[in-house]
């Protein structure tokens, strides 16, 4: 099983190990883990401003770095939806169609497609789980409040299995964080207090750290703990998963 | 104009004011989870009412004709309005006619729509909102920031110093109680005086030529059978096949738009009473049009129970008037660019796309879809910014180019590490209350390249 | 072209392919106590909930807590002696602008829904339509065997029953608009009573 790894840009150029954690975790399990050097971007800044027209030549990048794998796994969901929703490539329509039904956010490939059942992980703190949206509503990684439906979640049943982490509860379990895109700049006022509403509720109760399936959310609610001084910090659910004494 | 941004980011001056409105619009939705999870076949009730919505748009023209026919029969005089002039033109020849000069009205996003207020004033016609929300917004001369809550951008503070000045409460009683009997006993006076009424419609039944008015006040009631004269306006999609789909959707739109389990009444309008005049008005004003694009027509299905905007994380912190459009948050967003796509590009962007507007919608529209789906209509006919338009060019190229990918990230890293003053400043509106993260030196593609690729070399 | 035949012509050109009306995807819950969920429903949305055996039951009620209301009227014979109008035989000339100052209304209604404590009444027993909007405080009679589930039942009831007005009534008149404060009592009645008349009678 060949096993691509999608790392997205930013995380590429401003958290390089998120990307390492992800992939250390990987190997751990045993996968075969191929990562194309030519990778760029999936597209979604643009295709999210309303420029879909301008991905063209990225999709055809995208569908060439990865036609090969059998899985494509990606520590974002926001990325992994984007890919399985617009990708789309002219010259290997087959290999495009084969990527957006293979793509895979990293928890779920976890839970879903190696059915990971323990992990060798030690995290001794209080962490705050936040739900990014696109991986929750979008890839279903968990229930969410506004649907009746039996209660799941991915992200909670991976944070279960790992050592001495105590996940704490929110008044809001998934509410927005305003990241959003570019709308965190064009809407600067907005997403910022959505972002300190959203920091406000795990340092009310008490977490130590803030983690999710997507940096992008964390980077935002980092910017905001940073300019408040406080002490917690935002960690990639990758890091935790990786992370031993 | 201003536009969404700018108005939300003077909304968001008030912190306090902005967590009271946050909080008040969550409750609410918090009101409407209960109702939905203590609902045995929720969702199955959604799937259904969404199908027959589907069925209507796909047989909206015999659906109207039928309706048409039997409103007819039963009494009812029906007109047809292309577009909001139409509309109003309408109303004022029927109160010409019978010589009126003043009307009550109860709540109808669509007059709101059709800016039927300003049209009669400016024929010298009075018109008084009835619905309490609406009668308060209307003494201030704003227009409703909620289609369910019209004066939810207020405090009770507001509401005193308004009823003061137009009803003479006592100045500083700000009790909710006090206020609402004030207006009760200004607004009896009224319903007692006034020949004609104005309602909207919530739903218009094909099968029988009957429509439904739903309101927790009783003002559409008090005002209809008091009146000689009862003119309702509806949009053309508020029409459903049979009487008994009725049992679905008053299930559905209480419970979504305030939890409770339906609302106060729902009153069924067959024919008018003896000696009354009763006249529907059935307005386009763009739905034919909506019904026409394939990406927005489902649109149409809304039954107007406003649950988007209250679990609209951007609309809770933004208020209802930074929409600038007569329906507010995420439905208004996807509704307006229809009528004015100009005047509306920034709507679409007003969100995160958070998708929770879509989950909670008692007709399963597709809102956050439709958002982003309207965002590349905008692009595509030139309404987005020169100055955003090149900068996404270029980053189409620097995205698509692995090369020039490269050296625009080291360039960026290199900044950030070295000359952050380039980039955090006030220019900068990620800066203006948030850090920057942390550039690393490396990315993770040189790290992989020294710790993976040149390790596999020298095995 | 007039404007009905232009918008005709471009929904007919605009619409969809035809989707089907959807069957038997939902069915009500059922297998509860009907009548408990219907007290639970009325008590949730500001109502009273009364379970009498007889009608004169509704007299005391009234001597108890309208003492000092003036004009009370009914379409219920049974309760002529402390109504003081018949809504039939006294009020039939009277226009609708005559009822404001009417302090109590009491009606018979053909019957309740229990998941929304919803009860139906049309303009057949009400003859004036504005009755039960301008009266000071309402109650309504149903009895306990005419308590239906769900609003399928309702629909399934009503069938295609002609009438000119009908409307469900759930609860006495409320508003929470000034800051979401629940206020009972906007423009409609005060109140809502309701009796429900047990299976003996």
């Amino acid at each position: 099983m060949k096993v691509g790894l999608f790392i997205p840009c930013y995380i590429d150029q401003l958290y390089p190990k998120v990307a390492v954690a992800t992939l250390e975790l990987m190997e751990k399990l045993g996968l075969d883990v191929y990562y194309p050097t030519r990778q760029t971007c999936c597209g979604q800044p643009l295709a999210n401003s309303g420029y879909s027209h301008l991905t063209y030549d990225i999709d055809e990048l995208f569908t060439h770095n990865f036609e090969s794998c059998d899985y494509v796994v990606s520590p974002s969901g926001s990325c992994t939806l984007h890919i399985k929703e617009h990708l789309h490539s002219y010259k290997n329509i087959g290999s495009a169609q084969h990527i957006k039904k293979h793509i895979y956010e990293l928890v779920e490939f976890l839970t879903d497609v190696i059915k990971v059942e323990n992990l060798k992980a030690t995290f001794p703190y209080r962490v705050g789980l936040h739900q990014s949206c696109h991986g929750q509503r979008g890839l279903r990684l968990a229930s969410m409040t506004e649907r009746v439906e039996v209660s799941f979640s991915k992200p909670k049943h991976l944070l279960s299995m790992v050592n001495g982490l105590k996940l704490i509860d929110l008044t809001r379990e998934d509410e927005c964080c305003g990241f959003g895109g570019t709308f965190c700049v064009t809407e600067e006022a907005v997403s910022v207090r959505m972002g300190q509403d959203r920091v406000a509720d795990h340092l009310n109760h008490k977490a130590q750290y803030i983690t999710a399936a997507d940096m992008s959310c964390l980077m935002h609610m980092q910017g905001i703990l940073k300019r408040q001084n406080s002490n917690v910090q935002v960690i990639h659910i990758a890091e935790i998963l990786n992370a031993t004494l | 104009m201003k536009d969404h941004a700018q108005l939300a980011e003077a909304f968001n001056k008030d912190k306090e004011r902005v967590t009271w409105h946050d909080e008040t619009l969550w409750f609410v939705r918090t009101k409407r989870d209960k109702a939905a999870h203590k609902f045995a076949g929720w969702e199955q009730l959604r799937e259904t009412a969404s199908q027959i919505k589907n069925n209507v748009l796909s047989n909206l023209d015999s659906y109207l004709l039928q309706f048409e026919a039997n409103a007819i029969k039963n009494g009812i005089t029906v007109h047809w309005a292309k577009d909001a002039a139409q509309h109003n033109q309408i109303v004022l020849s029927l109160l010409q006619k019978h010589e009126i000069n003043s009307l009550v009205k109860s709540k109808s996003m669509l007059t709101e729509e059709c800016h039927l207020n300003e049209f009669l004033q400016h024929n010298g016609v009075e018109v008084i909102d009835t619905d309490l929300g609406e009668r308060i917004v209307q003494f201030r001369n704003e227009p409703p920031s909620h289609i369910v809550l019209p004066a939810i951008h207020l405090k009770k503070e507001d509401v005193s110093d308004t009823f003061h000045e137009h009803l003479g409460t006592e100045k500083g009683n700000s009790d909710p109680q006090y206020l609402t009997e004030a207006a009760r006993q200004h607004l009896r006076e009224t319903f007692l005086t006034r020949k004609l009424a104005l309602t909207g419609v919530n739903f218009a039944v094909a099968e029988t030529g009957e429509f439904v008015v739903c309101t927790n006040e009783g003002n559409a009631d008090m005002g209809a059978h008091l009146a000689n004269l009862h003119i309702a306006s509806m949009g053309l999609e508020k029409t459903i096949p049979r009487r008994e789909d009725l049992g679905i959707f008053l299930n559905l739109l209480a419970r979504s738009a305030t939890g409770q389990p339906i609302t106060t009444y729902s009153s069924h309008f067959k024919r008018p009473r003896n000696g009354q005049e009763m006249h529907i008005i059935l307005v386009d004003n763009g739905r034919s049009i909506q019904l026409g694009r394939k990406d927005f027509r489902n649109s149409l299905k809304c039954i107007r129970c406003g649950a988007c905007m209250n679990t609209c994380p951007v609309y809770r912190r933004s208020g209802g008037h930074s929409y600038h459009t007569a329906v507010a948050g995420p439905i208004g967003s996807i509704l307006a660019p229809n009528l004015d796509m100009e005047k509306n590009k920034d709507l679409p962007f007003a969100s995160t796309l958070c998708g929770s507007c879509t989950n909670v919608c008692p007709v399963k529209i597709d809102i956050h879809d439709q958002l982003y789906k309207w965002r590349q209509e905008i692009v595509k006919s030139g309404y987005s910014p020169k100055s955003k338009t090149i900068a996404m060019e270029a980053m189409s190229v620097s995205l698509s180019k692995p090369m020039v990918y490269d050296i625009s990230g080291k360039a960026l890293r290199f900044t950030l590490r070295y000359a952050p003053f380039v980039i955090n400043n006030k220019l900068n509106p990620w800066y203006k209350q948030r850090d920057m993260p942390a550039a690393p030196e490396n990315s993770f593609k040189k790290w992989y390249d020294e710790n993976r690729n040149k390790k596999n070399d020298n095995e | 072209m007039s404007s009905r035949n232009e918008i005709l012509a471009a929904i007919a050109a605009n619409k969809p392919d035809y989707q089907p009306l959807p069957v038997g995807l939902y069915t009500p819950e059922n297998g509860y106590n009907i009548v408990s969920r219907f007290k639970e429903n009325i008590t949730l949305i500001g109502g009273a909930v009364h379970k009498i055996n007889v009608i004169s039951e509704i007299e005391q009620f009234l001597y108890s807590n309208f003492p000092s209301a003036k004009r009370i009227v009914t379409n219920n014979e049974a309760l002529k002696n402390v109504a003081t109008h018949l809504i039939n035989t006294d009020l039939d000339k009277q226009i609708p602008h005559e009822l404001e100052n009417v302090d109590v209304t009491i009606l018979d209604a053909p019957f309740g829904v229990a998941e929304n404590g919803a009860i139906w009444i049309t303009d057949e027993s009400l003859h004036h339509r504005v009755l039960p909007f301008i009266t000071q405080h309402l109650i309504l009679i149903i009895k306990e065997s005419s308590i239906i589930a769900s609003l399928q039942d309702a629909y399934a009831k009503i069938g295609l029953t002609d009438y000119g007005y009908g409307t469900f009534i759930s609860g006495p008149s409320k508003t929470a608009d000034i800051e979401q404060s629940l206020v009972i009592g906007a423009h409609g009645s005060r109140s809502l009573d309701v009796f429900i008349i047990g299976q003996a009678s």
